[in-house]
């Protein structure tokens, strides 16, 4: 077991690795100076000269890679073009407001999710079932901003419930992380469904039946725990499309996360801002995979680990 | 699979289809929304990019749905029923293309991979989880950002971050498929690699690329609307659903027809190719049949 869990952190490692190569590598030979937005368009050549090379940019690719990485080693992430700060700073600063929504986010998820799967399945395909399952192919058609709008009108504009925007009390929360549970509920309330339908029709649960026990006990207490950890095993998936999901939730309600640290550095092209956001998502979803792939069979022995 | 009993095969899976009402409804929705993008110069009451001088309030705001202008008036005074039928042809556009694109992306990835495996596939497939660890969203909006945007640049972005899940699917059923007895009795009769792969393998695979093909057009176009809604998507005075939200949310709490008509727009675009990827995934995918 610890020589596994030490082979998949490596394969983490390198996973991330690659990720920064190719990250730095696009950023590097993109069309997109940066030093034209810091020196501003008035900026004599010599000034543009200068400012390239106290950057280091003037440098061949691959001295400026390892550096980077060297940097990266000693937690150091460079500093921002255009905020004079250093990156990890940055972050460090936005990413207690993104770690609460992205929590708040995937309780909300999970809540409205697995109890639609789990209602689905029991009066599967009833009328229940199919409006909920209906309900589910429209939150995962619906684009995030829309949804986010669409909350933010009715309940902050026309029903004044909830602040229109902004970071500070549970209040704030309320939206943005609703947004993000709709969103990703129907995703999980169709694994949750199917799992939970797989489960009820096993060996066990027709024997618990025939004991006699309760109905409402052979779900609970037998089929869910069951039916749940596939579903587990998504959460540490999902977190990719989260990632994707909260630049623009937090865009549209103002939250301070790293989604907006992201956004606005690539409207300035700030490029070390740009890497550090991108590496620490890549983090998230590395982390994420690598507890669904190894969480999972230390709850569920059924699962053994490849 | 010979070809006849393909056809036979196809058109079995068709009628039964067919007789899902979700699917149905799903299909009827991409007919009208395609027929709608196809017929727009026919159909739209007016040009989409005039600025119509009865278009404004006395104070400058977009006109509430009504006549002449049916869904109201945008930020500019442009009519916004003729700007959405124009939008559907850009959104279908890009939706279309870039699910090509990665597609083709990433079922020749998954593929190679399932049939060679070997360092060939390990490297594909770790590239492919590298790949999975990029939070797509943001590589799309920076490569996006940088860009300056044309439909075709928009559709290749939102393609290079949609393949992946496509290879992954591909590589798992053509691993399965080389490891099955016919696969290995045509490597016996000699029969060479292209052939094994273009003849017997891919046809197997055809469901598969079928369901995620129509899948993938709903992430696609969901994509192609958080680009342009951001700004970085396709560039107005192109009319996209997601631009025409991006270029009048200022009038978000006053004119929230603007917002929210092309919204509803993306959303049933979305919702219609899902429905009908999802029916055909229960229709073509011979281990979930019967399970409903």
């Amino acid at each position: 077991m610890a020589a596994l869990i030490f082979r998949r952190l490596i394969q983490s490692a390198l996973i991330l690795l690659g990720v920064s190569f190719i990250t730095f590598f696009l950023l590097y030979v993109l069309p997109a100076d940066p030093v034209r937005q810091i020196a501003g368009r008035s900026a004599t050549p010599q000034t543009v000269a200068n400012i390239r090379e106290q950057l280091g940019l003037d440098q061949p690719f691959v001295v400026q890679y390892t550096r980077y990485l060297a940097g990266l080693f000693h937690g150091d992430m460079g500093r921002s073009y255009l905020q004079k700060t250093d990156v990890t700073t940055l972050i460090m600063a936005r990413l207690p407001a993104s770690l609460l929504l992205m929590a708040a986010g995937i309780a909300a998820e999970l809540l409205i999710g697995l109890s639609m799967g789990v209602i689905a399945a029991i009066w599967r395909g009833r009328a229940v079932d199919n409006s909920l399952m209906m309900t589910s192919f429209v939150t995962v058609s619906a684009p995030q901003f829309v949804v986010a709008l669409l909350l933010l009108y009715v309940f902050a504009v026309k029903l004044g419930w909830f602040p229109i925007g902004g970071y500070g009390t549970p209040a704030h929360l309320v939206l943005p992380a609703l947004t993000l549970g709709i969103l990703g509920s129907g995703w999980y309330a169709r694994i949750m469904r199917s799992s939970m339908i797989e489960v009820l029709r096993a060996d066990f649960i027709r024997t618990a039946r025939a004991k006699g026990l309760a109905r409402s006990r052979v779900i609970l207490r037998h089929a869910l725990p069951n039916a749940i950890l596939p579903v587990i095993a998504m959460i540490g998936i999902d977190i990719g499309i989260f990632m994707g999901g909260i630049v623009v939730v937090e865009g549209v309600f103002g939250w301070p996360g790293i989604g907006q640290l992201a956004w606005q550095a690539i409207q300035r092209i700030d490029i070390p801002i740009i890497m550090g956001v991108t590496l620490v998502s890549a983090c998230a979803i590395v982390l994420g995979n690598l507890l669904a792939d190894l969480v999972v069979p230390l709850i569920d022995p059924r699962i053994r680990i490849r | 699979m010979s070809d006849a009993a393909a056809i036979r095969g196809a058109s079995s899976a068709f009628r039964r289809l067919l007789r899902r009402k979700l699917a149905l409804l799903g299909l009827a929705l991409v007919v009208i929304i395609v027929g709608a993008a196809i017929l727009a110069p026919l159909i739209a009451p007016f040009d989409p990019f005039e600025q119509h001088f009865d278009g404004l309030t006395l104070v400058g705001e977009p006109l509430p749905p009504g006549a002449p202008y049916l869904l109201g008036t945008d930020l500019l005074g442009r009519d916004l029923l003729s700007r959405l039928l124009y939008g559907a042809r850009t959104s279908l556009i890009i939706g279309v293309m870039a699910n090509g694109i990665a597609l083709i992306i990433g079922t020749m990835i998954g593929l190679t991979a399932g049939y060679f495996q070997g360092w060939l596939g390990a490297i594909l497939m770790r590239f492919t989880d590298l790949m999975m660890a990029f939070p797509a969203l943001l590589l799309a909006i920076c490569l996006a950002a940088i860009f300056q945007p044309s439909i075709w640049i928009v559709a290749f972005v939102i393609a290079l971050v949609n393949w992946v899940q496509t290879a992954r699917v591909i590589y798992t059923e053509t691993s399965a498929l080389a490891a099955r007895d016919f696969i290995a009795a045509e490597r016996t009769l000699g029969a060479s690699t292209p052939r094994i792969l273009f003849r017997h393998i891919l046809p197997h695979l055809m469901p598969l690329i079928i369901v995620w093909g129509t899948l993938g057009i709903s992430t696609t176009v969901l994509l192609e609307a958080t680009l342009s809604y951001l700004g970085v998507g396709v560039q107005p005075p192109t009319p996209s659903w997601g631009n025409i939200i991006f270029e009048n949310q200022t009038y978000f709490q006053s004119a929230p027809w603007l917002v929210f008509i092309p919204g509803f727009a993306i959303l049933v675009l979305a919702l219609a190719f899902n429905l009908v990827g999802d029916a055909l995934r229960d229709v073509l995918d011979p281990t979930l049949r019967g399970s409903d």
